[in-house]
């Protein structure tokens, strides 16, 4: 079913479309009907900025035990970047 | 039913139709040529978009003898690739039910306009289109037949209820003026086979004329072919059914 299970969420930083880089500025999260990926329902990431329209967007269609793991492992690689002292924001930094 | 010695032919092209509000919208239409009378189908898509299936079946149901029109319920979400769209679409929780109602009125009058129409149009969707026809053919009275394909969330509970689909459709019931077709898949999890029992007990309740096919050993979506909910033998006789029905009722 479409379940119109979604959520968006601002966020900064850069993502990889068709036509090259770009500044993202919302992640829109669903739980519903993928496009491609072999499932009734993924955990669909969308990166995107909407001020560039339609277009402007890296997906990302996980299956729900990649889409745990992921988050999973996101937090554990934050906790140990902060436990080194690495989280402080160096703008234009690398 | 087609003989190998019928000449066919086919017009296929995006035009613009009136939807909501009078907002002009794009949409793909089709239609056997000749001079007509035809009957005509709306064609309501899916969540995942104005994509290659529905333009696939909308000019399926045009060879099958109907003046058929889809429009782009996405339209207003912008224009792109039909994916990056429909993905915009699924962020917003898809669109509101009066506006999509109303945007398929208008690719219906745009049928009956036509000088090869019969007058008569039916409305058909899978989906959230199934959805969208199921709720059409109940809160526009301009339908002589629909077909519900699996339209999650007919019925709906009030947890479930959303800005943009604040009213479950099974509760416009009483207001459904043409026979209806509804084809599910028993593994389904939306509709549930509990859930189109529901609804199957409130059209028997109000002495609708109904017809509901429950298939064993498909799910969701099992039209589509482009996807591995594909059931081929489900497929084949729900499609059957599906032109026995409108054969019945529009022409």
């Amino acid at each position: 079913m479409c379940t119109m299970i979604a959520r968006q969420v601002k966020i900064e930083g850069c993502g990889k479309g068709a036509s090259g880089w770009f500044n993202l500025h919302e992640a829109d999260v669903s739980y519903d009907h993928p496009f491609h990926a072999p499932y009734e329902h993924a955990l669909n990431i969308d990166f995107v900025n909407e001020s560039q329209g339609p277009g402007a967007r890296v997906a990302v269609e996980l299956s729900l035990e990649a889409a745990r793991t992921l988050v999973d492992t996101i937090q554990a690689v934050l906790s140990r970047a902060e436990a080194g002292g690495y989280l402080e924001q160096v703008p234009g930094g690398n | 039913m087609y003989q190998t010695d019928m000449y066919e032919g086919l017009m296929a092209e995006t035009v613009m139709i009136h939807g909501d509000k009078g907002d002009v919208i794009n949409a793909y239409f089709a239609r056997p040529l000749g001079a007509g009378p035809l009957a005509g189908m709306v064609l309501a898509h899916h969540l995942p978009g104005w994509d290659e299936w529905y333009k696939e079946i909308t000019l399926k149901f045009a060879r099958m003898g109907y003046a058929t029109i889809c429009p782009n319920l996405y339209c207003r979400v912008g224009h792109g690739t039909p994916e990056d769209v429909a993905a915009k679409a699924r962020a917003a929780g898809g669109v509101p039910d009066d506006q999509a109602v109303a945007d398929l009125a208008g690719a219906a009058r745009f049928l009956t306009a036509q000088p090869t129409s019969s007058g008569k149009v039916g409305i058909f969707g899978t989906c959230s289109g199934g959805r969208h026809a199921y709720l059409a053919a109940c809160r526009t009275p301009i339908y002589q037949a629909v077909v519900d394909c699996w339209g999650g969330r007919v019925v709906m509970s009030e947890s479930e209820a959303t800005p943009n689909q604040p009213v479950a459709p099974i509760v416009y019931t009483k207001d459904l003026a043409s026979p209806l077709l509804g084809i599910f898949g028993n593994d389904d999890f939306g509709p549930t086979p509990d859930q189109v029992n529901q609804h199957e007990a409130e059209l028997k309740k109000l002495g609708k004329n109904y017809e509901f096919h429950r298939y064993d050993g498909a799910g969701h979506g099992f039209f589509y072919h482009n996807r591995p909910m594909y059931r081929q033998e489900q497929a084949v006789d729900g499609w059957n059914k599906t032109f026995a029905f409108l054969e019945k009722h529009l022409k």
